[in-house]
């Protein structure tokens, strides 16, 4: 379903909205709280802030791998603070495309195997002739089509990258969420990857979130969620 | 299960050779031990039982029984006392039975020599698949396994084993004709060559005949020579023969009462004649008599005891490798953390990673299933006849 229409139905034009949220891991002084926090369909948020603020916990939380201790959230217009775990993981391996800080790409499978991985582990999503033809048009848009036959370890950091956004991209999501995807990249890499993303995220129509510490990147997102605010991210 | 879960397992199982080698061998050998000794001592039983059966009793020599047993029916090479002729023929005597004597302990290529009488082959159901059963001293008829292993056929020749090579008083070898090969049976006597008694006398040097020496010499290695002298060269290879010169003129050098025989079939005419025969021989000192297949259910329990012990030590190997195989699946998870929660991360079902290592483990299991059977298809068809085993 189109982001926009699939928020519209359910009377939100905010891919992710969030009310109220409070979070603590046990035994930790870590706290996080987040009062409000809306990214519309379409846009492309960053979310900042030094080392240890929350931020890889904020995604958790937006992308319901963890569930808060308070507060609402809303990820494509559902609910997720009141759904099941197995309700959020099924949302999410739908609805959400990840790209982890080291790609974490499984090293026992080829490029393209990586690419189709989401169709492998849910439970209701076979890796059917449609979605191996996307996976394959898709790396072929990234420039990759030429190392699916490879695996990981065979592939330079840049293919990696790439294999990786095509693996988040592959089951076409509504968001794609980023976990510092630029951390280790030179200035020039990083641009590159930045280029891809928005690229990526307008061709499939996705809204995009990106993790990043970086400030000199800020300029480019229309959004800005600031983890060093003292109330936490709004 | 889904296609993509047996995709992963399989990649990943395929990715880790040596693990996964390592883990199915275990699993295998752990199969493959407790189910080949089964089948081994499955196998064991019905040839020993189905060879005793077929043999209801046995006379010879006072002594261990098992010896007995073993020797006469599978022609095992070990040496038992002398069962003399006179014993033989009291018991031939007595009209309670057929009476086959045998003679072992004569070798010929490695293979048994057995010295029986043409009785022997109609019992056993032993027949020519070519040539015939010897039909004078020094004929011999080849089992099949044996005319297969040393590529002989009627018309050949076959020299007896040297009992004791340093020793000169020992009569040398005796030169024998093959004069037939048996058809299959599946038994023993495939393994085995089979001659008349006194063939075997004259290999232990009790009988002889004379013949022409000049006659049967190379000329070039005759030396000198006088009237009742022959000087031979070095290389003149000194053996027996029996030739129609010899044969004429065959004798013994001992009494008939005292020719040495092993054992001898005795095919009772009824049970109560066997129970007889049996009672009067075993009153004897110097003689007994035993029932195979007694013999062999006693050998058995000792087999089956050893079973018993190996089926423990199985067990043991089992739980060994259940616990090194839970252990590697155990490091297996912890070395594999980061790979699981990408899929947790990603959005995989909860029972994902519960499903993939089920899966891991099954292909394992299905490799260790085909590596014990493989293993159990060839050490069935590469083992040799057990009882055969027993002649060496």
């Amino acid at each position: 379903m189109n982001p926009r229409a699939s928020a519209a139905a359910n009377g939100s034009d905010d891919v992710i909205a969030a009310h109220g949220l409070r979070f603590a891991y046990p035994g930790d002084g870590f706290r996080l709280r987040v009062e409000t926090l809306r990214i519309p369909v379409g846009a492309h948020a960053a979310c900042i802030g030094p080392s240890g603020c929350g931020k890889t916990t904020l995604i958790n939380l937006l992308t319901g791998i963890v569930a808060p201790d308070a507060g609402r959230i809303e990820l494509c217009g559902q609910a997720i603070t009141d759904l099941s775990e197995d309700a959020r993981r099924a949302l999410r391996i739908r609805r959400v495309g990840l790209v982890f800080q080291e790609f974490e790409l499984l090293d026992y499978l080829t490029a393209y195997e990586n690419i189709l991985l989401p169709y492998y582990v849910a439970a209701d999503m076979p890796a059917d002739g449609a979605a191996r033809e996307r996976a394959r048009s898709i790396a072929t848009a990234m420039g990759v089509a030429s190392t699916l036959r490879r695996r990981p370890g065979r592939l330079s950091q840049g293919e990696r990258q790439r294999i990786a956004v095509c693996r988040a991209l592959v089951t076409q999501p509504d968001l794609i969420v980023c976990d510092e995807p630029t951390g280790n990249l030179d200035p020039a890499s990083t641009a590159r990857t930045l280029d891809l993303l928005f690229e990526q995220a307008a061709a499939h129509d996705a809204t995009l979130l990106v993790v990043t510490h970086n400030h000199a990147l800020l300029d480019r997102f229309d959004r800005v969620i600031d983890m060093s605010a003292p109330e936490g991210a709004s | 299960m889904k296609r993509g879960i047996w995709r992963l397992s399989l990649r990943r199982v395929r990715a880790q050779p040596l693990q996964t080698g390592i883990l199915a061998l275990c699993i295998a050998v752990s199969i493959f031990l407790p189910v080949e000794t089964r089948l081994l001592v499955a196998r064991y039983e019905r040839e020993l039982t189905a060879r005793a059966r077929a043999t209801p009793m046995l006379a010879g020599p006072a002594g261990n029984r098992f010896d007995l047993a073993l020797t006469s029916l599978y022609f095992r090479a070990s040496t038992l006392a002398t069962y003399r002729m006179d014993a033989f023929e009291a018991l031939a005597s007595t009209d309670l039975a057929t009476v086959i004597p045998l003679r072992l302990g004569c070798a010929a290529r490695g293979h048994a020599l057995v010295g029986t009488d043409p009785e022997y082959y109609r019992f056993r159901g032993l027949v020519p698949r070519a040539g015939t059963l010897p039909l004078r001293p020094g004929d011999i008829v080849l089992g099949a396994a044996v005319a297969d292993a040393l590529d002989l056929a009627p018309g050949d020749t076959v020299f007896s084993d040297q009992r004791e090579l340093y020793d000169i008083a020992q009569p040398p070898a005796l030169k024998m004709r093959v004069t037939g090969v048996l058809a299959r049976r599946g038994t023993p006597d495939d393994d085995a060559i089979f001659t008349d008694l006194m063939t075997t006398w004259i290999i232990d040097g009790l009988a002889h005949g004379h013949g022409d020496v000049t006659k049967s010499i190379d000329p070039a290695l005759v030396l000198a020579r006088s009237d009742d002298r022959i000087a031979v060269s070095g290389a003149f290879i000194e053996y027996n023969e029996v030739t129609p010169d010899t044969l004429t003129s065959l004798h013994l050098h001992v009494d008939h009462a005292d020719l040495p025989l092993s054992a001898a079939i005795v095919v009772p005419r009824d049970a109560k004649a066997g129970t007889m025969l049996k009672a009067r021989v075993n009153a004897q000192a110097l003689e007994q008599m035993i029932v195979p297949t007694d013999v062999i259910a006693d050998l058995l329990a000792y087999v089956f005891r050893v079973q018993a012990m190996l089926d423990g030590l199985s067990a043991v190997l089992a739980a060994c490798t259940l616990l090194l195989t839970g252990l590697v699946m155990l490091l297996s998870t912890r070395l594999r953390a980061r790979e699981m929660q990408t899929l947790h991360r990603i959005g995989a079902g909860r029972f994902t990673v519960a499903r993939l290592y089920a899966t891991e483990l099954l292909i394992i299991l299905v490799a260790s299933l085909v590596l014990a059977g493989t293993g159990i298809l060839v050490a069935q068809t590469v083992l040799p006849n057990l009882v055969f085993m027993l002649a060496e």
